[in-house]
């Protein structure tokens, strides 16, 4: 062999798993999945809702799991089923709450900039997508509340044609989307979510955006200043 | 459950009659969802304008 040859090229991998760990370790790189610190701007209040949402979306979980653990029966006769039904619908008010400030943060920021409308898409998509998860636990309380508020949305599915794919008052059919086919969806949906705010980075105010439109081509050789408090979304 | 056991978990208002409404031209919503769409608009406007803890520091270089 000859001392100039070249060496020879590592074989391309032919395992797929090989193949998705490389195409998520360039998408996302451990220092950009879990930073050490944000942009200065995310020191705002407004940035909190996010991660509230989130904060309030592990106790909707945790709470619900306990009580599907238990029955759909079980808040009715019993103190502690009582305090986690209570537990479970509060944090689905605060969920909400926090998740309706944080879109309008975000409409207002006009968060799809830079490449961003996937981040908006999924987050606008679970706002969508956590609405009927709620109204389906509203119809699967197993009282009156459930019976008449099921019997009221049974007109309106009915009226738009949906009744007979979508029946409310099939408590089976409510409940399963209530504890798996709905809450799987919104959990997928933010973690997806997240991941792509980790990807593309929190969304700039608009006076740093217009600045870097007029900034020269050359890049800068500052690294950009950043918080030590990771963790805001 | 006795009276006094019935008070301390019970509603702080009295619940035990039809929703009050607010009712303008086509708009028909309860109270309870005005005061709570009332309360997102403050914590909205509040999140804007509070200065968060540490903010003045860190933009000013100090981080």
């Amino acid at each position: 062999m000859s001392a100039g040859a070249s060496p020879p090229k590592p074989p391309r991998p032919s395992s797929w798993t090989v193949r998705v760990r490389e195409a998520g370790v360039a998408a996302l790189p451990p220092e950009k999945l879990l930073p050490d610190g944000q942009p200065t701007y995310v020191a705002s209040w407004i940035y909190v809702f996010g991660v509230a949402s989130i904060a309030s979306l592990v106790v909707i979980v945790a709470s619900g799991s306990i009580l599907a653990l238990k029955g759909p029966a079980w808040w009715h006769y019993t103190g502690v089923g009582h305090f986690f039904n209570s537990i479970h619908m509060w944090a689905v008010e605060l969920f909400f709450f926090v998740m309706v400030v944080h879109l309008w943060g975000k409409y207002w920021m006009a968060a799809w900039r830079g490449g961003r409308a996937r981040v908006w898409m999924t987050g606008a998509v679970t706002f969508l997508v956590a609405v009927p998860t709620a109204l389906t636990g509203y119809v699967s309380q197993q009282n009156f509340d459930a019976q008449w508020i099921s019997t009221q949305a049974k007109d309106g599915l009915n009226s738009v044609g949906v009744g007979a794919f979508f029946n409310v008052t099939n408590f089976g059919q409510m409940y399963s989307y209530h504890v798996l086919l709905l809450p799987l969806a919104v959990v997928g949906l933010v973690a997806a979510h997240v991941l792509l705010v980790r990807n593309h980075g929190v969304v700039p105010p608009f006076e740093l955006d217009k600045r870097a439109a007029f900034a020269p081509a050359k890049p800068s050789t500052d690294p950009p200043a950043a918080t030590p408090a990771g963790g805001h979304l | 459950m006795n009276s006094a056991g019935a008070a301390v978990i019970g509603a702080v208002f009295n619940l035990n009659h039809p929703a009050h409404t607010v009712d303008w031209h086509f708009i028909h919503m309860s109270v309870a969802n005005v005061v709570v769409i009332a309360l997102m608009l403050v914590v909205f406007v509040l999140a804007l304008l509070l200065p968060f803890p540490g903010a003045a520091g860190r933009r000013g270089g100090k981080s």
